[in-house]
């Protein structure tokens, strides 16, 4: 169950960002992955989950374990909140959407089209969406955008009883969200540039 | 893979899904013709055939680019692709949805605008069996230009240059068999012709449209 | 030197700078020998030539519609070639190489349309006839036009690549579906294509062949036709890769600086 990333090293739109990064990530652990806007966060988080391909390095115990929240939630704005819960609910192996409904409050809206809802209801429902996946280790993108205080704490909970049960998460953020996880400091890892007269490698 | 497709034929379905609007489009392409070439009713009918065939074609064309496209804006296809459902079965129940919404309903409307253009008789038989082995070809191709441009603004032109060469096999042998069919010849070659691309496009594209897909969304 | 070896070496010339440095040493020679054969087979074919006892001075054109109609064909197979070496082995030659081929298949495939039209007119009494063989290439002129605007649409250099190699695998399996499509559904005017037949070439062959006296000069031709294509391709090839080149160091530049 624990992701171990050995010396791993990506690229946004053909260009290296990321190198040489290693950490692993035990069940039960949160990991806060901090650093300036442009760094590569979100290319980490991308690469990890499997949707693109590292330029160097290892990944290992990734496969079909992680489930990734990006900037988008894939919500549709036709269907309700109910449906679209439970579309993912039953892309991922039909798990009870119940459970994810209480965690965020979303009875009331349950039968509301998501299309209806505020930008910070409609981040709490991306949210939801990780329970009902049943993968153990989340990969979280600036989860807290747009959310209220209230809701922070909501996500902030539900995170620390997924970690109760054995998950784990890697969750790109600035703000303290009280976890007791580490903190992952991706700034000094910034890639060195190349030697220039690799003519080849120059395409890269 | 039930449930996607389920989701998909909703979204179709409600508002703002855009069911009928290729409907529609036949419709209007069929009933311009007559402006553009004349109301003769004999040259109609031997044109009607390839007409309603080329009629099909682009109102399929026109509902591509949000075959996708939408699931790419929302980030649908990003969870998709994390999801344990291989990306080769979600494009074919990708084009599955497309056909059934669009495909199927212009095949079942063909024979109405066939009055329209005054087809001959036994050309109705032929017509709605060339359309209904020819359009989930059309579909499956279409999914892969979509798959192809997916990540481009305005992709929509881009799609259409793609896709119609594509296209030319599927409306040679279909249009071939309405056409034949009308005149009361023999269609068993070019009806053979089109249901063996239909049959090793279905098999064969969906592993194509997948890795386009996959690159494209690196 | 092993087979094996040998083998790497080709590989080598897939290094970028190697192939630069390689292409400038031997384009020259390719110019030449490719303007010294078509200019030597145009003189001979126009001037050197008698008239067809059917067509006349029109069959003259075969010396400019033959070779651009092979070349549009065998640079499609040449993209096809070089798209599958990328998607295999990911040399970025390979693909380089392929985009810049596109142009110049676009323009022979525009000659032998043209040409063809203007040698139809005199013959066949019009400009234009939906007969397979031109059909076939209209739609060859598509595919040409579809592959060149997804290169152009896509920023990524390496998504473009890749998206265009699968592109050509399957437009090239669809231009065959097609080229047998059309075949079934008009028979057409155009004579078989009669120069490369053993039967044309020694003379034996019935209506349809091309004679000894034409052959010579067009045979002149078509190696001027293949050199010049390929001079065109090494040319084209190194400025992709000088463009690509400069495009990478102003990436590194923005995320160093």
């Amino acid at each position: 169950m624990t992701l171990t990333v050995t010396e791993l090293a990506i690229a946004r739109g053909g260009v290296p960002v990321l190198e040489r990064l290693n950490f692993a990530l035990q069940p039960g652990k949160a990991l806060i992955l901090r650093g300036p806007n442009g760094i590569g966060k979100t290319t980490l988080l991308r690469t990890l989950a499997g949707l693109q391909p590292p330029i160097a390095g290892r990944v290992e115990g990734a496969e079909d374990k992680i489930a990734y929240a990006s900037h988008s939630d894939g919500i549709k704005p036709t269907l309700t909140v109910v449906e679209n819960l439970a579309f993912w609910s039953s892309v991922f192996g039909a798990n009870d959407i119940q459970p994810a409904l209480d965690a965020y409050a979303l009875n009331e809206l349950a039968d509301r089209n998501a299309g209806n809802l505020s930008a910070g209801q409609k981040r709490r429902l991306g949210l939801a969406r990780m329970l009902v996946t049943g993968r153990p280790i989340w990969m979280l993108d600036e989860p807290t955008v747009s959310l209220d205080k209230n809701a922070v704490k909501m996500f902030a909970d539900a995170v620390r009883a997924h970690l109760g049960q054995g998950g784990s998460a890697l969750i790109a953020t600035h703000i303290d969200l009280g976890l007791d996880g580490e903190v992952l400091d991706v700034g000094p890892n910034k890639a060195k540039p190349k030697p220039i007269d690799d003519f080849d490698g120059g395409f890269l | 893979m039930i449930a996607l497709l389920l989701r998909d034929l909703k979204l179709a379905f409600r508002a703002g899904g855009g069911f009928g609007l290729g409907l529609a489009f036949f419709l209007i392409v069929t009933v311009l013709v007559p402006f553009s070439v004349g109301p003769q009713s004999s040259l109609l009918s031997t044109i009607a055939p390839g007409i309603l065939w080329l009629g099909a074609l682009l109102a399929c064309l026109l509902s591509l680019d949000r075959l996708l496209a939408l699931d790419w804006e929302d980030g649908s296809l990003d969870l998709l692709a994390t999801a344990p459902l291989p990306l080769e079965s979600v494009v074919t129940i990708k084009a599955l949805a497309h056909w059934l919404t669009t495909g199927l309903p212009l095949v079942l409307a063909a024979p109405f605008l066939g009055v329209l253009l005054n087809l001959p008789v036994p050309g109705y038989f032929w017509l709605v069996i060339s359309l209904l082995i020819g359009t989930p070809a059309m579909s499956v191709i279409g999914t892969f230009g979509a798959a192809l441009t997916v990540g481009l603004k305005r992709g929509g032109l881009l799609l259409s240059l793609l896709v119609l060469p594509l296209y030319v096999p599927t409306l040679i042998f279909g249009a071939e068999v309405a056409r034949l069919g009308a005149t009361g010849m023999e269609t068993q070659t070019p009806l053979l012709m089109l249901a063996g691309i239909t049959a090793a496009t279905i098999a064969l594209l969906p592993f194509a449209s997948a890795a386009v897909l996959r690159i494209n969304l690196r | 030197m092993s087979i094996a070896a040998k083998a790497n070496a080709l590989w080598e010339y897939a290094n970028p700078r190697k192939f630069l440095a390689t292409s400038e040493r031997v384009m020259p020679f390719f110019w030449i020998t490719s303007i010294a054969c078509i200019v030597i087979g145009l003189v001979w074919g126009f001037f050197f030539t008698p008239d067809d006892y059917k067509q006349g001075s029109t069959v003259k054109i075969i010396y400019l519609h033959v070779p651009a109609a092979l070349m549009a064909i065998n640079c499609w197979l040449m993209m096809l070639a070089t798209s599958l070496v990328w998607l295999v082995r990911r040399h970025h030659v390979s693909a380089l190489a392929a985009r810049a081929a596109a142009p110049v298949g676009i323009v022979m495939t525009l000659i032998a349309l043209a040409t063809g039209a203007i040698w139809g007119q005199p013959m066949w009494g019009t400009w234009w006839a939906w007969d397979p063989r031109l059909t076939s290439f209209l739609i060859l002129f598509l595919f040409y036009l579809g592959y060149v605007a997804l290169w152009e649409a896509i920023e990524d250099p390496d998504t473009a690549a890749d998206l265009t190699s699968v592109l050509c695998l399957v437009g090239s399996v669809f231009a065959i579906l097609s080229r047998y499509a059309v075949n079934f559904w008009n028979q057409g005017l155009h004579q078989g294509a009669s120069v490369m037949r053993a039967a044309a070439i020694t003379g034996t062959d019935t209506e349809e062949k091309v004679s000894n006296i034409y052959f010579y000069p067009l045979l002149l031709c078509i190696i001027g036709f293949v050199l010049l294509f390929i001079a065109l391709v090494l040319y084209r090839t190194g400025t992709e890769i000088r463009a690509r080149r400069i495009k990478a160091l102003l990436a590194r530049e923005r995320v160093n600086g």
